[in-house]
């Protein structure tokens, strides 16, 4: 049976050259990076060449880069970390986020909130594009932080982060502006000094490195509190020993993800263009979500009328084909995707979606053989359906 | 996972005497039931039963599964359906499920009371 795997989005297979530059420091160079002696220095070389690596490809310096141990970590770093300050004016202070965020994002500012902070989540339009006359009009004294996804991972709209930036700025350049990228890193600028954020997230696994490390750019100047305490690590900002292989990983698969932007997007989106226009012609009653044009190469999301989520990737999942849904019934919740009811897709649709996110082991065959695959089985759920008026 | 890809007794049932559509708020499923039910030995038995279904791989599972508990049974065994014995027949569902198996024995019961509606 084939196997075809289209949920990059969720996660990435960690490649060959990172496997390499990981292997040295498992067993052999695998001392504690604070340790004074041999072994602790040929660990903690490796910890910091891989922070130059990664500064270098942001376009900042080694000092403003913190390993920590995921994007979502990196998020409740970046917010609650920016606030410790302030804990004591929470009524003087004002967030800013959208309604699409990543729950390490949103969750984060939902429990802000129960500590008596106010937030304001930013509408988007049926694209899922967050409305900048909104931002604008929001923005006001008291405004401490944005937070804006660089790009969304269940739909695949992009953000224009720079221009967020930009104006944030020019309202007060005293206002901090976050951005999660942890979608983004194998197609788009990560060049922290052109989108003109303060605070920016990533983790590796999405991007062809290991599980367990995120990486968190903070700009020179800002004062961040620790929210977990143990030890000097990361300038005390992330205590706890480090994992030299996996931040060794991390820096490699980084330097691979942008090392191939042009080609990678090139090859992904002809790919997906593909898989859309074949998609939309062979299922009726389908639509597919995010912008049409400002959307990442890699993630086609659809509503298909009349089925419901769960069951499509069951069935996907029986013909070897990896996807995901945003509906009710996959979240541990039950709870259908926030990101698809802002942008105003009504529950009962949001039911029927399915996320295909490609990658780089995506070939136009697997595209054929969904194709091939997805009419019947859509049309088969729909048979069992009841109609209803 | 048999049930959900082979699922029994799908479809529409145009001479049905009981017929329910329930849905379900939490997750947005939606089932019908299509119950023919006759008399035989003076006893009320559901001599053909249908259903159709909009939902989870769960919901398609429980719902034929049910459809297959109570078809050639008197009306009172149908009426005592639970969910839990749904659950039970599929060798069990984790707890995030188990209001799937809720909708199947509801719609059984909306069913048998739709036909009971119309006798009187």
């Amino acid at each position: 049976m084939k196997e075809v795997y289209l949920d990059y989005a969720s996660t990435t297979p960690v490649l060959p050259e990172v496997i390499e530059a990981m292997g040295p420091f498992w067993s052999e160079k695998f001392g504690n990076a604070s340790s004074l002696h041999s072994w602790g220095r040929e660990a903690r070389i490796a910890v910091e060449e891989s922070r130059k690596t990664v500064a270098e490809i942001l376009n900042c310096t080694p000092k403003e880069i913190i390993f920590t141990g995921t994007t979502t970590t990196s998020d409740n770093l970046a917010i609650l970390g920016i606030l410790g300050d302030l804990r004591n004016l929470r009524e003087k202070t004002h967030l800013i986020t959208s309604q699409i965020e990543h729950h390490a994002v949103l969750d984060t500012f939902k429990y802000l909130e129960k500590q008596g902070f106010e937030v304001t989540y930013l509408s988007v339009d049926k694209y899922g594009m967050v409305n900048l006359e909104e931002l604008e009009k929001a923005t006001r004294p008291e405004t401490k932080l944005v937070s804006v996804i660089y790009a969304n991972n269940e739909m695949g709209t992009i953000q224009p982060i720079e221009e967020i930036a930009v104006r944030v700025k020019n309202k007060s350049k005293s206002i901090l502006v976050h951005t999660d990228a942890a979608a983004v890193a194998e197609y788009l600028d990560l060049d922290v000094q052109k989108l003109g954020v303060d605070l920016m997230s990533l983790g590796s696994h999405k991007f062809g490195g290991p599980k367990g490390v995120g990486i968190l750019y903070i700009k020179k100047g800002i004062k961040i509190n620790p929210i977990t305490f143990g030890g000097h690590h990361e300038n005390g900002l992330w205590p706890g020993t480090e994992s030299v292989p996996l931040i060794v990983g991390t820096a490699a698969a980084l330097r691979q993800a942008q090392g191939k932007l042009v080609d990678s997007s090139k090859r992904v989106t002809k790919l997906q263009d593909k898989l859309i226009k074949g998609v939309l012609e062979k299922v009726s009653e389908t639509i597919l979500t995010g912008h049409p044009e400002k959307r990442l190469p890699d993630i086609a999301s659809f509503v298909f009328k009349g089925v419901e989520g769960e069951a499509v990737l069951l069935r996907l999942d029986l013909e070897g084909i990896a996807v995901s849904s945003g509906s009710a019934c996959t979240s541990g919740d039950l709870k259908p995707s926030h990101v698809l009811l802002a942008m105003g897709i009504p529950q009962q649709e949001a039911h029927g979606s399915i996320r295909f996110s490609l990658g780089r082991g995506t070939t136009e065959e697997e595209i054929d053989y969904v194709l091939e695959k997805l009419p019947k089985i859509i049309n088969d759920l729909r048979q069992m359906a009841p109609k209803l008026d | 996972m048999d049930h959900f890809l082979h699922p029994r007794n799908m479809g529409e049932l145009p001479e049905a005497n009981g017929v329910a559509t329930v849905g379900n708020k939490i997750c947005g499923d939606v089932m019908k039931m299509f119950l023919k039910i006759g008399k035989k030995e003076g006893q009320e038995i559901i001599e053909d039963v249908k259903f159709q279904t909009l939902g989870c791989g769960a919901a398609i599972a429980t719902s034929s599964m049910a459809t297959e508990m109570i078809k050639g049974k008197p009306l009172s065994e149908a009426l005592e359906l639970t969910n839990q014995a749904i659950a039970e027949a599929l060798d069990g569902l984790p707890p995030v499920k188990m209001h799937c198996s809720t909708l199947a024995a509801e719609a059984v019961k909306k069913a048998v009371e739709d036909y009971q509606k119309s006798e009187k």
